[in-house]
């Protein structure tokens, strides 16, 4: 049985990594360097024009650009993509003096919720078990927070450069000292365009590194400095769409079950969730554990063939879709959080560092406190009595001490008890007699992703054809999603070009943006595996299965905005 | 109603698009045309297609080079005996048109596919946000000034004899300051470019090889037309990427597409979906672009292109 | 010399018209609409490394200062900004009403426009505000070049290309072709906020409310409709004539 992590790709950590080329003259400086203008990013930001405010004297050793944040899409909010039912303790703490939660642009508290366990026709409802609870919670569009939090964060002096990709750290005597920004105007073979742009040296004395599920940077960081956890780092794809509605939805719901397979050895773990967003629209998506086995599975597909099941075309009916998105989920969960959670002259935040709750399918409050946090502990750098290095230390302290690190570890060990029964927490049991069954546990052992022996099943034959109203293919739901990558610029995907049919087929189907195509067939039984890579959303399945994602020039990519 | 049309003419020949804008004109009110920089002898042809009267302001240097702003003099002499003035879509008369607007401060509409009258008053329809949408405008002024997309109207003949009118010809003075250096002539040439063409061959996948672009290519030539490309060929470096058309490459809205192996992904659908008439060939009878072509064809491009390339040249050759 | 760029801040993503206003709702993301980029490229190139003044000009709400502030991310030295509440649903006539208003106070040597506004495709502005400043207008310009006291342009029409001269000052459009704009760098944007931004009222133009928005209109949206249907579409199964149906076809719509 072919595996993925056989056959690597063309990475090397080293090719990211890179003392300050650009002359001194031409060097941009900035107090405070924030890569990632999401959640955790902006939330730096946010703290930081509060301790500047607080603090005149310390802030005027930021210099004259004191923070700045670097965001890969073409404004901040269009990467951003989650389900969203937000646990307010983050943006209460961050924010709560000046704006409550009805100022945010919130879709309001949970109303009511709904858990079941479906087959092909049934609905069964089962009690939402402990960690489910969501009473208290608000909803949220995620991208819409960005832009909202971002407009905080420029109100309180930081400067937002959007369409700016990070791609290497720079790094001098061991210490990181900023990152080096991406080129624009390069055609596909690497050649520059009439336009071309080199990127810059951003230099600053603390980079935090922010840039959510499958950060590029952050990746390159654990690797060079020897940051990574006890279990390595899993993932789940969760792939969304949002519908105009006709009736609004009085709850959130969350699935399990069909159209997912309980066989163990098909290693089917997850579920979807349907919230509503006010009166009129819905967002209904479908989050898959990437240790799947079946080479045929397709998240899209499965997410249509999802909205079939009578209850779900009942919520859907006389609607229209209006969005559709997709990003990976960390899942590893307390052991696998990078150790220690900085370096010297770099801090690391949210997504990127794991700081995700499975089993209560929660990470943006833990995004934004870990970016409070980190805003300290770059802030203390500049004060006086304080060395960068034990400013920076500082931070693991914090994050120890925070909800962060309570709350994951008190879920360290579900995933090990409930695979990546996401939904169902200690009420499981209960779950299990009254679905007869039909939901599966087991311990299983944490391996990365692209381990994971591969079977070919025809799974691929219940998808349905899409039907433009309902169903859609995947061509039109990367449009839906408002990619209009530029063409003709490098490949920023990393992937072996020629590996066995199973592996090829099974990129092909997980990718939701259709970037991968089996091409020509060897001799040998290898096939050639095709790009499209102007496709790419980013979601970043392709690293935790077998290749490696980097950031593409900067502007690409999706642009969301409710999602 | 009173409509007053501007007759553009080039080297003696008017333009389709004129003519088809008197026509329609003409079947709503009375309509009179204007001719600048040519002489009477072209006033009979604006006659058969419904001009009442013909106003001609006759070449000399400054009238005879197609530029705008003598025409939005010799015009504006005139619009205020008429209730609307009426433009066919072109470079020249969009900029006369937008000339006599400030000149006259009234109101002008662009883009209009159709335009009726309503109790009386007159009521432009155009489409609007990628041909999605389609908005009713009116005007709060006379003259009312309109600007017809190309290929709304069809030239129809139906008058007789225009009374001709010499027009007395005062001319601003920043009027005169552009000069013609060298001047374009309607000649053959190695074909137009993709965004001016009014036929485009675009080929796709299905064409199953760069070689047989060559189909796409042949069919462009007979028909008079340039060659467009999908995003999946250019990126699998059939063709370059100057001919690409969709979502990340050219819109094009020619009279004529005519999509070859083409499945019409969404990408591509928005490069080119406002089209005149869509031709679409493919083996697939699933494929999208059949839902949005006028004439959809479901068989083997290999078979069909040559032999419809061949059938196009003997046409053409009668 | 002085060069005036005048830009349009355009909704950005998947626009939609605002049923109750009949007008494009402008309430989301904008951007700098990317025709005007080769007019403000266009410029740059004419300024090279001279101490020739670009200047961006823009009629919008106030959010159209972040596409200003593009233009001066690229390089424009400063950016004048029309913004008034009783400018809103302006259409051509008191659009180019106000722009000229404002581009008389910069009494520009050349005033470049872009080839059309990506949400109106209009294509028409230039010659408006060219007739109102009195000044020579040439458009579709491909390629520009200014010699002592004139510029000559090539340009493209549906005939072909002319050559053209004209004295400054002039008003120029020029299309899309002329040139590939550049990405504002990294330096360009952190200096874009230091440079001059000037928001103009009706008051500060000394134009009368009553000839901005859509009062000083002349056009109006009546209603919106479904867009014309595209006529009777024919599928058809290749039975050995498909070649002779298409060119058939073609002929009886006279595309042949």
């Amino acid at each position: 049985m072919s595996r993925a992590s056989n056959f690597p790709p063309p990475f090397s950590t080293a090719e990211f990594v890179a003392e300050p080329t650009d002359p001194a003259d031409e060097r941009i400086e900035v107090g405070i360097l924030v890569v990632g203008a999401g959640p955790a990013g902006l939330a730096c930001a946010i703290r930081l024009g509060q301790l500047i405010e607080e603090n005149p004297d310390v802030a005027e050793r930021l210099g004259e650009v004191p923070v700045a944040v670097l965001e890969k899409g073409k404004q901040p909010g269009s990467h951003l993509l989650s389900g969203a039912v937000v646990d307010p303790r983050g943006l209460r703490r961050l924010l709560g003096s000046r704006y409550r939660m009805e100022d945010l642009p919130t879709f309001g508290l949970v109303p009511a919720e709904s858990v079941y366990v479906l087959t092909r026709h049934t609905a069964l409802p089962i009690p939402p078990p402990p960690p489910m609870r969501n009473h208290g919670n608000w909803i949220f569009s995620l991208s819409q927070l960005g832009r909202f939090l971002a407009e905080r964060a420029e109100e309180g002096g930081a400067l937002i450069l959007p369409e700016t990709s990070a791609q290497k750290l720079l790094a001098l005597h061991g210490r990181v000292v900023g990152v080096r920004t991406g080129d624009k105007g390069r055609n596909r073979d690497g050649g520059e365009l009439g336009n071309f742009e080199a990127g810059s040296d951003l230099v600053a004395k603390v980079t935090v590194l922010a840039e959510g599920t499958q950060g590029h940077l952050t990746g390159v960081a654990l690797d060079r400095f020897g940051l990574r956890g006890d279990d390595p780092q899993v993932w789940e794809l969760g792939v969304k769409e949002v519908w105009k509605v006709a009736r609004p939805l009085d709850r959130i719901i969350h699935t399990l079950g069909w159209p997912l397979r309980t066989g163990k050895r098909y290693r089917e773990f997850g579920g979807s969730f349907i919230y509503p967003m006010g009166e009129d629209m819905v967002t209904i998506g479908l989050v898959v554990g990437l240790d799947y086995r079946d080479a045929s599975l397709s998240v899209h597909d499965l997410l249509q063939e999802l909205k079939t099941h009578p209850k779900i075309r009942r919520i859907l009916a006389g609607g229209e879709r209006v969005a559709w998105g997709a990003k990976t989920i960390p899942s590893g969960g307390f052991h696998a959080l990078p150790s220690p959670l900085h370096a010297p002259g770099l801090l690391l935040c949210g997504d990127a560092a794991g700081m995700v709750n499975i089993p209560r399918l929660k990470g943006v409050h833990y995004a934004i406190e870990s970016g409070r946090l980190a805003a300290e502990a770059a802030f203390r750098a500049f004060q006086r009595g304080e060395t960068p290095a034990s400013a920076v230390a500082s931070y693991d302290a914090a994050v120890r001490d925070s909800f962060i690190w309570s709350d994951l570890y008190e879920v360290r060990n579900m995933r090990q008890v409930f695979g990546h029964g996401f939904f169902v927490g200690g009420a499981l049991a209960s779950a299990m007699t009254v679905s007869k069954g039909r939901v599966e546990v087991g311990k299983l052992p944490a391996e990365p992703d692209a381990d994971q022996p591969l079977l070919v099943t025809d799974r691929d034959v219940s998808y349905p054809a899409p039907d433009g109203k309902l169903t859609f293919d995947k061509l039109s739901s990367v449009f839906a999603s408002g990619n209009k990558t530029r063409d003709d610029q490098p490949n920023h995907i990393r992937i072996e070009r020629r590996v066995p049919k199973e592996v090829a087929q099974m990129w092909a189907h997980m990718c939701p943006a259709q970037v991968y195509e089996i091409g020509a067939e060897d001799a040998d039984g290898t096939v050639r595996v095709e790009l499209a890579p102007s496709n790419c959303v980013q979601c970043g399945a392709i690293t935790a299965k077998g290749g490696r994602l980097t950031p593409p020039e900067g502007g690409s990519g999706p642009e969301y905005t409710v999602t | 109603m009173r409509f007053l049309v501007f007759a553009e003419q080039h080297e003696g020949e008017f333009v389709k698009n004129s003519l088809g804008v008197l026509s329609k004109a003409a079947s709503l009110g009375d309509a009179d045309a204007v001719v600048v920089g040519a002489d009477a002898g072209l006033a009979p042809e604006l006659g058969k297609h419904g001009a009442k009267v013909v106003h001609v302001a006759a070449g000399d240097d400054t009238l005879a080079p197609p530029l705008p702003q003598p025409r939005v003099d010799v015009i504006a002499g005139l619009a205020p005996d008429y209730d609307a003035v009426l433009f066919g879509q072109s470079v020249l008369a969009a900029d006369v048109a937008a000339g006599l607007a400030a000149r006259l401060d009234a109101g002008l509409n662009w883009d209009l596919v159709d335009v009726e009258l309503q109790d009386g008053e007159l009521v432009g329809k155009r489409p609007a946000l990628q041909d999605s949408v389609l908005v009713e405008v009116g005007w709060k002024s006379t003259p009312a000034l309109a600007l017809f997309r190309s290929g709304a109207f069809d030239p129809k003949e139906s008058g007789g004899e225009p009374e001709v009118r010499d027009v007395d010809v005062q001319l601003e003075d920043f009027s005169t300051k552009v000069k013609m250096v060298e001047q374009a002539h309607a000649e053959e040439s190695s074909g137009p470019s993709i965004e001016d063409a009014d036929v485009i061959v675009a080929g796709g996948r299905g064409l199953g090889s760069p070689d047989n672009f060559t189909l796409a290519e042949d069919l462009a030539k007979a028909l008079g037309g340039a060659v467009g490309a999908t995003r999946a060929v250019v990126d699998a470096g059939w063709y370059p990427y100057s001919a690409q058309i969709g979502q990340t490459g050219k819109t094009v809205s020619p009279k004529l597409y005519v999509a070859l192996g083409i499945s019409g992904a969404i990408q591509h659908k928005v490069g080119m979906q406002s089209s005149g008439t869509i031709v679409a060939i493919n083996k697939d009878p699933n494929a999208p672009i059949f839902e949005f072509s006028d004439l959809g064809v479901v068989g083997d491009l290999h078979e069909i292109a040559p032999k419809l390339t061949e059938l196009v040249r003997a046409r053409k050759g009668s | 010399m002085r060069i005036a760029v005048c830009v349009k801040h355009v909704p950005e993503g998947s626009s939609h018209i605002d049923p109750a206003t009949k007008r494009l709702d402008r309430s989301g993301e904008g951007a700098l609409n990317h025709f005007d980029a080769n007019a403000v490229e266009e410029g740059l190139r004419l300024k090279g490394d001279s101490d020739t003044e670009v200047v961006a000009v823009s009629l919008g709400p106030q959010q159209a200062l972040d596409s200003l502030r593009k233009a001066l991310a690229m390089g424009a030295d400063r950016a004048v900004l029309v913004s008034d509440d009783g400018a809103a649903g302006s259409d051509l006539v008191a659009t180019s009403r106000l722009l000229a208003a404002a581009l008389e106070h910069e009494q520009p040597d050349i005033v470049l426009f872009g080839q059309q506004a990506s949400d109106a495709d209009g294509a028409v502005l230039w010659a408006a505000v060219a007739e109102r400043l009195r000044r020579p207008v040439v458009s579709q310009a491909m390629e520009l070049s200014v010699d002592g006291g004139t510029v000559r342009v090539k340009r493209q029409t549906e005939f072909g290309y002319d050559t053209l001269e004209a004295p400054l000052p002039a008003v120029v459009a020029v299309s899309d072709a002329i040139n590939e704009p550049r990405y504002p760098s990294l330096k360009g944007i952190m200096g874009a906020k230091k440079k001059p931004q000037d928001v103009l009222s009706l008051t500060d133009l000394g134009v009368d409310p009553g000839e901005a928005g859509e009062a000083g209109s002349r056009t109006t949206v009546l209603a919106l409709g479904d867009p014309p249907a595209r006529g009777d579409a024919r599928k058809i199964e290749d039975d050995g004539n498909a070649a002779q149906a298409i060119v058939d076809y073609l002929a009886e719509k006279r595309l042949v």
